[in-house]
C-alpha cells in the first residue's frame, strides 16, 4: 500500500471540473512532482491533500489513514507556498518554532529543534531577523524549515521557486532536493517548470485539464511521452504530422518522404494520420548514412544563440528544429539553403491517438 | 519654472490661512479672560471644574470600551469576509457606511424606542445599562472608520496564504486570528482606535439624548453659559484630536516597515 494515496479524486467548482479522476499512489520517502500548465489542476490537487480544498469526490489516505474530511490543522502535513507566507510579525526563529508552539511543545524542545532546522537550511545565524530583512531565497528556506520543524508526514511544495530569480532558483532547487533526501520525507512538488520537475523528482505526474496524462520517472516522461500533450509540454519536442504507410514495418511518411519508426506504430492502421515526436538532440544536420532516417528540405531559420546555433529546417507542412554547437571555423548555414537532416529510427516516437487527415 | 512652483505655494498659503487663522483667533480669544493681558485663566478655571475632569474621564472610558468592543466585532468580521465570504464585502461595506448616512439623532431615537425601560430589553432602566447602550451606539457610529481601517490593513497582507500557512502548522482559526492576523493589522486597528477615540470624546447627540455625563454635553453646557472657557475647550478638543491623528501617523509608519516587501 502506498504511503500517500489519492483515489478517484475529483474537484468541481460549479460547472467547472478542475480535477477529474486522479488516482495516484506515492511511496514513503518518494519525491513526486505534479507538472502541467496553469489551470491543469495540479495546485488544486495539492490543496486537497493539504486540506484547503474539500474533494467533490474521492478519498485521500496518508499512511493508511483516511484524511479526506480532516481539517488542514489536523493532518500533519507541511506546506511551502509560492509567496513564502512567513508571518511578518515574527522573527525567523519564531516562525520556525510556531508549529511546535501551537503543538504546546516545551520551550526546552522548541529551541534545539529550531536551531537544528536553521542549520539544515544553512541559516543558523539569522534566527533574530524578521522576514522583511531577508532575501526571497532566504525567506523560502525559512518557510521550508518552518514546514519541516513539525516533522510532517508529507511535505507539500506549491511552486516554491516561481517568485525567485533564475540563479537562486537553481541553487535552491538543489538544496530542497538535498534536504528531502537527508530527511527521507514523502514530498509532493507542484511546478509548471519542466526543468525543475525533471531534475528533482523520483517520479513526475504530468497533468492537463484536470487529468493525469502520464506518470513516470523523469527519464520515461522525457524519452517516452505517451501523448502529444506530454511530448509538447516536456522538453522542446518537434511534433510532426505523419501518415502511416505500413504499421507492421513501422513505415510512415512525413511530407511525402518515407521514414521508419522503430516503436509505437502498433495499433495504427495504414493511411491514418498520427503525430510523431522527435527530440532536437536526436537530429543531426547532415546525411548520417547507414540505416538512419533522412529528410530533405530547406533551412527556414537560423538563430545564433552563442554556444548553440538553433536551425529550423522545413519540409513542406512540417518543420524540425535542431541545435548545433557553434563552430568558429565553420559559419552557420544560410536561410534558404537545401539541407538534409538525419535521425535514428528509435528516436522517432509515434504518439497515441489518430488525427483528422 | 518659478511661476510653476508659485501656484502650489499660493494654494497652500490660502488653505493654511483658511484653517489656521480661525484656530489662532480661537486660541488668542481663549487667553483673554483677564482684562488687558493674556493669561491661562480660562484653562485654569476649566481644570478646576470637577465636571470637566469627570466628563472627560467618563468619555475617555466610554471611548476605550467602544474601541475594545469595536475591535472584537470588526476584526473577526473583516477577516472572515476577506477569507471566506468575499462576495459579501460590498454588502458589509454598505452596512458599515450607514451611520454616515443616518443622522445620529435618528439612531438614538431608534434605540430609545427599542430599549426603553418598558421594552423587552430595558437598557435605559439603569445607568450602567445605559452606559452599555451608549458604548454600543458609539461602536455603530465608529463602524465606517474602524471597518475601513481594518479592511485596508487586511488588504496589505496576504490573509488567505497566512491563514493557510497557520493551518498547515496545526493552528486553530482563533489562534491564527490572534497570533498572526491581528498583530499584522495592529497599525490599522490602532488607526481605527484613535479615530474612534477622537469621535467619541466630543460626541454630543447620543450622550445628551441618553442623558449620560459625557464630555460632549459638558462642552455644549459650557458653551451656552460662559464666555472664554468654550474657546479654551475648543482648543483642548483640537489638541486631543490632533494627538490622535499624530499617533495614527506614528503607528502607521511602523506598519509600513513591517510590511515591506521581502527583497533586500
Amino acid at each position: 500500500m502506498a504511503f500517500l494515496e489519492l483515489e478517484n479524486l475529483r474537484k468541481s467548482f460549479g460547472p467547472n471540473h478542475v480535477v477529474q479522476n486522479v488516482n495516484l499512489g506515492i511511496e514513503s520517502g518518494e519525491f513526486v512532482s505534479f507538472l502541467g500548465p496553469s489551470g491543469c489542476g495540479k495546485t488544486t490537487t495539492l490543496r486537497m491533500v493539504a486540506g484547503f480544498e474539500v474533494p467533490t469526490e474521492g478519498v485521500i489516505r496518508i499512511d493508511g489513514r483516511d484524511v479526506t474530511d480532516l481539517k488542514p490543522n489536523q493532518r500533519n502535513v507541511g506546506m511551502v507556498f509560492q509567496s513564502y507566507a512567513l508571518f511578518p510579525n515574527m522573527n525567523v526563529a519564531q516562525n520556525v518554532g510556531f508549529g511546535l508552539k501551537v503543538a504546546r511543545r516545551p520551550a526546552a524542545e522548541i529551541r534545539p529543534r529550531v536551531e537544528e532546522m536553521l542549520r539544515l537550511i544553512k541559516l543558523p545565524a539569522l534566527g533574530d531577523r524578521y522576514p522583511y530583512q531577508l532575501s526571497g531565497g532566504q525567506q523560502q528556506r525559512v518557510a521550508l524549515a518552518r514546514a519541516l520543524a513539525i516533522k510532517p508526514q508529507v511535505l507539500l511544495l506549491d511552486e516554491p521557486l516561481s517568485a525567485l530569480d533564475a540563479k537562486i532558483r537553481v541553487s535552491l532547487r538543489d538544496e530542497i532536493k538535498a534536504v528531502q533526501r537527508e530527511l527521507g520525507i514523502t514530498t509532493v512538488y507542484v511546478t509548471h517548470d519542466q526543468e525543475e520537475a525533471l531534475s528533482m523528482s523520483d517520479r513526475i505526474v504530468v497533468m492537463n485539464e484536470g487529468r493525469i496524462e502520464q506518470i513516470g520517472t523523469p527519464f520515461e516522461i522525457y524519452n517516452s511521452p505517451k501523448t502529444r500533450f506530454v511530448a509538447s509540454f516536456v522538453g522542446t519536442l518537434n511534433i510532426l504530422r505523419a501518415r502511416i504507410l505500413d504499421a507492421e514495418a513501422g513505415r510512415i511518411a512525413i511530407d511525402g518522404q518515407d521514414v521508419v519508426a522503430a516503436r509505437g506504430v502498433a495499433g495504427a492502421s495504414a493511411g491514418e494520420m498520427r503525430s510523431v515526436a522527435l527530440r532536437p538532440e536526436a537530429v543531426i544536420l547532415s546525411d548520417a548514412g547507414g540505416d538512419q532516417n533522412r529528410l530533405s528540405g530547406a533551412i527556414e531559420e537560423v538563430s545564433f544563440l552563442g554556444s548553440v546555433v538553433r536551425v529550423r529546417v522545413r519540409f513542406g507542412d512540417n518543420a524540425i528544429s535542431l541545435d548545433t554547437f557553434n563552430n568558429p571555423n565553420a559559419p552557420p548555414p544560410r536561410r534558404g539553403e537545401p539541407a538534409t537532416v538525419s535521425f535514428a529510427r528509435e528516436d522517432l516516437l509515434v504518439l497515441d491517438g489518430a488525427e483528422a487527415g | 519654472m518659478k511661476s510653476a512652483r508659485l501656484g502650489p505655494w499660493i494654494a497652500i498659503l490660502i488653505g493654511a490661512i483658511y484653517f489656521i487663522v480661525p484656530l489662532i483667533a480661537t486660541f488668542e480669544f481663549s487667553l483673554r479672560k483677564r482684562r488687558g493681558e493674556y493669561s491661562l485663566d480660562a484653562y485654569r478655571s476649566l481644570f478646576e471644574d470637577s465636571r470637566f475632569l469627570q466628563s472627560f474621564g467618563y468619555s475617555a472610558l466610554v471611548a476605550l470600551a467602544t474601541i475594545v468592543v469595536g475591535v472584537l466585532l470588526v476584526v473577526p468580521t473583516a477577516y472572515w469576509i476577506r477569507l471566506r465570504l468575499p462576495g459579501l464585502r460590498p454588502v458589509i461595506e454598505f452596512i458599515t457606511l450607514l451611520p454616515l448616512v443616518i443622522p445620529a439623532i435618528v439612531i438614538v431615537f431608534g434605540y430609545l424606542r427599542m430599549y426603553n425601560s418598558s421594552s423587552w430589553l430595558p437598557f435605559t432602566a439603569s445607568a450602567r445599562a445605559t452606559d452599555a447602550l451608549l458604548v454600543f451606539s458609539y461602536v455603530t457610529l465608529s463602524l465606517p472608520y474602524m471597518y475601513r481601517a481594518v479592511d485596508t490593513g487586511l488588504r496589505a497582507i496576504d490573509v488567505r496564504t497566512l491563514t493557510e500557512a497557520g493551518q498547515s502548522l496545526g493552528a486553530s482559526s482563533a489562534r491564527i486570528l490572534f497570533s498572526v492576523i491581528l498583530p499584522n493589522v495592529r497599525a490599522a486597528v490602532l488607526s481605527g482606535a484613535f479615530l474612534t477615540f477622537a469621535i467619541v470624546i466630543g460626541e454630543f447627540t447620543m450622550a445628551s439624548l441618553l442623558n449620560r455625563p459625557a464630555f460632549g454635553p459638558y462642552l455644549q453646557n459650557v458653551g451656552a453659559n460662559r464666555a472664554y472657557e468654550p474657546f479654551a475647550l475648543a482648543v483642548i478638543a483640537f489638541a486631543v484630536t490632533w494627538a490622535s491623528m499624530g499617533l495614527i501617523n506614528v503607528f502607521g509608519r511602523g506598519a509600513h516597515d513591517m510590511a515591506a516587501p521581502g527583497k533586500r
